[in-house]
This record gives structure tokens, C-alpha cells and sequence, in this order.
């Protein structure tokens, strides 16, 4: 009886419904958490792996000797190297193709290259307009290298084990 | 009889209750426009975003976009739709939702026109809003609009009842259908205003204004997650922003009758104090008006960011077993207690 005669109070005061209004009406002027995108990001790790770039030495020899590991060690096969003897007598790629739909950006590439030649920027806003544009030919790698050499470097900085 | 090809008189006042119309229709429908602006807004805010903000300076030209967007869209027709009732639904919602506004005093003596029985024309035009929405579902000819349309039905019935009694309490203070006479009857500050004798009327009358409109929390009618739009599913581009529009002036027409029926309308809340007397902006005005409509407004929206949709039963448990005796009580209240004090008009 007792009970009853309480939850009609509660039910015809409205009492709950008010304090829902007040957990909302309290919201209304509490800081906002929105990003605005384009204009503001989020921190990023200097170790975040993006797009690849392939790296030249500071006097602009390429530094890739077609040495294959990270072809090998690449779990989503997207990386197809041709080389040939160069007529300096070094050996160098022909080909250089890595399938950025195929990729799942795990890294492994740039930890078997024994020349930091293949990295990953931590450039993550790219896209591709016609079917065909997600394999990175060699050339187009060397270029996004050539573009990024100071922020790439930047961020591998603090990972040089002995300067 | 007036002849009406010669008579200038007749031509004369036409002209100028077409005029007055337009005064109220294009402030009505700016308003309409940046009420979906404030909507998305406030729900933001509340929900901690910041809402639109890209269009124009802190995103006040979204409406307008909006607008184009919707105006340039294709009208898609369903195959199977009924052609003619297809294409009047989005009218016969609209119209009733417009057409309340004739009677609504904004100011002492500033009205469109000045009805006897205002109160009733509101609430029979309320009513026929459902109409557009009952033939959108029938003429769409989709099972989705179709159990929309059946449960908008069912809602407004029962939710009328409660709402008719609702305003039987301010008719029996007022001793008026006339809207201008129910706010002069309000007269003598806040205390006289009719929300305090009639405080359950006035909930009652506010969550069924909600309902009446199909706002959240009683918006089972479009229910997204069961009929995916409800009863305008089928409708795209220009009918698609008819309906919108219809929602949006019923709700500004709901919060309006809110502030003449149980707030004063354009009367101040001051009224009668002594330090108030002769200040400009304390003075009764339409900027009275338009504050309590702006918060019943605004009211709509905040209920929409806080309470959770209601279940089906639930809504009409809430209209005929909570509302309909509350309503009938509280009329029994009043009768006895105008009896007592002899207050009898």
C-alpha cells in the first residue's frame, strides 16, 4: 500500500524525468569534445607506419641494393622486385612495385632492409582515383622519398641506436 | 451583398489579409528553418559536439544548404503509390500546421484574426495535421508508411482526448475560447498566470503537444529502428521537405499555444509590481511573447537530447490510464473549488 502510494508520488511528481533533464540541461554547457578535422588532428607516434617511401643517400644514390628480404619477409606478398647489374657493376632494381591494397602496413618491410632504403612515413591521408593507382612503382616511391627526406629522418631520429 | 467585381473595399481587405499573412508566414518559416539549425545544435551541445559549423560563420548558413539540397533533389514515386494522394499528403500536413497561426494574438490586438471560438479552430487544425500524415501512409502504399500512418492514428486519438481536457481547465478559468481573452484573462503578473492553478493540465498538455507532433519521446511514428522512416519513407526531395516543414510549425505552434494558454502570452511577468512599472522592457509585449515561445521551443528539442523513445503500449498506456484520469480529476478539482470560492463566470 505503502509502496503503491509511493511510486504513484514518483510517477505524478516526475521527479526522475526532471533529474534526466538536468543530467542534459548540465551537458549543454560542458566543454565540447569535437576535433575539427581538417584543422586540428590528433597526436600521432613518430613510429606510426603509413605510406612507403623508398630513401636515397645524401648524395642522391638511391640506397636499395635489390637485396629482396623485404620481398621475402612481406606476409601479404605485396612487394615484386626485378634487379640487374648496373654498369658501374652495382646491382640495383629494375622494378620496385609494392600493391598498397595487398599491404597491411605491418612493418616488416623496413625492419629487413639492411640499408633503411623502404620505409613508412607517417603520411596516412592518401587515396587513389582509377583502379591500377595503388601500386607504387618505383618511381613514384622515390618521389614520395625525395619529398618527405626531412620528416622522415625526423622521426627516425630518436631510433638511431648509436650515433 | 457586396458586388465582388466593383466593390474596392472587398479587393481592399483581401489585399490586406494577404499581406498580413505573408507577415506572419515568412518570419513563421525563417524561424521553421533555423529551428532545425537550433535542433542540431542544442543536441550537440548536449551530447558534447559542436554540431554544424562548416556552412557560413559557426555553420548559420546550414538551413539554407539544406534547403537547395533538398529543393534540387529528384521526387522519386513509388510504382505502386496512389498518384493524386501521394502528392496532397504533403500539403494537407502542412496546411493545418500554417493555418493555426491565423488565430494566434501576438500582441494585445495584433492578430490575423480576431475568432470567437480561436481555441476550438487551433484544435480542430491540429487534428486535421494528422490527416497528411494518415494518407502519406495509405497513398505510399508501403508496409513501413502504412503501420506509421496506423500508429499516428491511434496516437492522436488518444492523445486529443487528453489534450481537449487539458484546455476544458483553461477554458473553465477563462470563461473564453477566445485566445486574446484567455491571455487577458491571465492578467496580474506571474502569479495569475493559468500554469499555476492548473499545473497537471499544463504537463498534461505539454507531453501531449509533444505527442500530437510525434516528437521524441513519442516519435514511434517515423520509429527508425522498426519502420525505418515511418509514414514519409517513400517521400524524397520537395515532398520530403513539406513534411519536415509541417513538423517543425506544428511543434513552433504547439510552444506558442503553450506560452497564450498557460503563460500569459505577451503579457510580463511583472505585471502589477510597482518597481517594474514603466520600464520599457519589462513592460508587456510581444518580446514576452516570443521569449516563452522560444523556451517551449527549445523545451522540445531538449526533451528529444533526454528521454528514450517510448515502447507502443507504453504511449497508449501513458494517454488513456495516466493523462485521461489526471485531466478528469483535476477538471473535478477545479469546478469544486470555483464553486467554493464562487468564482463562477
Amino acid at each position: 500500500m505503502i509502496r503503491d502510494l509511493r511510486y504513484l508520488f514518483r510517477s505524478l511528481s516526475l521527479l526522475d524525468l526532471m533529474r534526466g533533464l538536468l543530467v542534459t540541461g548540465r551537458r549543454l554547457t560542458s566543454r565540447k569534445l569535437t576535433l575539427r578535422y581538417p584543422n586540428e588532428t590528433t597526436p600521432k607516434s613518430p613510429r606510426f607506419r603509413g605510406l612507403h617511401a623508398l630513401r636515397r643517400y645524401p648524395d642522391g644514390e638511391e640506397r636499395c641494393i635489390a637485396c629482396k628480404l623485404c620481398e621475402a619477409v612481406c606476409p601479404a606478398l605485396a612487394i615484386t622486385i626485378e634487379s640487374e647489374e648496373r654498369s658501374d657493376g652495382t646491382r640495383r632494381t629494375t622494378r620496385y612495385d609494392i600493391d598498397l591494397f595487398k599491404c597491411v602496413y605491418c612493418g616488416f618491410c623496413e625492419e629487413a632492409c639492411p640499408v633503411d632504403a623502404v620505409v613508412e612515413t607517417d603520411i596516412h591521408e592518401f587515396h587513389f582515383e582509377r583502379a591500377g593507382d595503388q601500386i607504387m612503382t618505383k618511381e613514384d616511391l622515390l618521389r614520395i622519398g625525395d619529398r618527405y627526406e626531412k620528416r622522415i629522418a625526423e622521426h627516425r631520429a630518436p631510433d638511431v641506436a648509436d650515433p | 451583398m457586396f458586388d465582388w467585381t466593383t466593390d474596392a473595399a472587398v479587393w481592399l481587405r483581401v489585399a490586406e489579409i494577404l499581406l498580413h499573412s505573408i507577415f506572419i508566414l515568412v518570419p513563421l518559416l525563417v524561424v521553421v528553418a533555423y529551428y532545425t539549425y537550433a535542433e542540431r545544435k542544442v543536441i550537440g551541445y548536449i551530447q558534447m559536439r559542436l554540431g554544424p559549423n562548416r556552412v557560413g560563420p559557426r555553420g548559420l548558413f546550414q538551413p539554407i544548404a539544406d534547403a537547395l539540397k533538398l529543393i534540387t533533389k529528384e521526387v522519386v514515386q513509388p510504382q505502386q503509390a496512389n498518384r493524386g494522394l501521394f502528392y496532397i499528403a504533403p500539403l494537407a500536413a502542412l496546411v493545418p500546421a500554417l493555418g493555426g497561426w491565423a488565430v494566434i494574438p501576438f500582441d494585445e490586438g495584433v492578430w490575423l484574426a480576431d475568432v470567437d471560438a480561436g481555441l476550438l479552430y487551433v484544435l480542430a487544425l491540429t487534428s486535421l495535421g494528422a490527416y497528411g500524415i494518415i494518407i502519406a501512409g495509405w497513398a505510399s502504399n508501403s508496409r513501413y508508411a502504412l503501420l506509421g500512418a496506423m500508429r499516428q492514428a491511434a496516437q492522436v486519438v488518444s492523445y486529443e482526448i487528453a489534450m481537449g481536457f487539458a484546455l476544458v481547465g483553461v477554458l473553465m478559468l477563462a470563461g473564453s475560447l477566445n485566445l486574446s481573452a484567455i491571455v487577458l484573462a491571465q492578467s496580474g503578473g506571474v502569479l495569475s498566470w493559468f500554469f499555476l492553478p492548473l499545473l497537471p493540465l499544463f504537463v498534461v498538455y505539454l507531453v501531449s503537444g509533444v505527442a500530437e507532433t510525434n516528437r521524441a519521446p513519442f516519435d514511434v511514428v517515423e520509429g527508425e529502428s522498426e519502420l525505418v522512416a515511418g509514414f514519409h519513407v517513400e517521400y524524397s526531395g520537395a515532398g520530403f521537405t513539406l513534411f519536415f516543414l509541417a513538423e517543425y510549425s506544428a511543434m513552433t505552434l504547439v510552444a506558442a499555444l503553450t506560452a497564450i494558454l498557460f503563460f500569459g502570452g505577451w503579457l510580463s511577468p511583472f505585471e502589477g509590481w510597482a518597481w517594474a512599472e514603466g520600464l520599457p522592457v519589462l513592460d508587456s509585449g510581444i518580446h514576452w511573447w516570443v521569449l516563452k515561445t522560444a523556451f517551449f521551443m527549445y523545451c522540445f528539442l531538449w526533451f528529444r537530447a533526454t528521454f528514450p523513445r517510448y515502447r507502443y503500449d507504453q504511449i497508449m498506456r501513458l494517454g488513456w490510464k495516466a493523462f485521461i484520469p489526471v485531466t478528469l480529476i483535476w477538471i473535478f478539482v477545479l469546478g469544486v473549488a470555483q464553486h467554493l470560492i464562487g468564482v463562477v463566470r
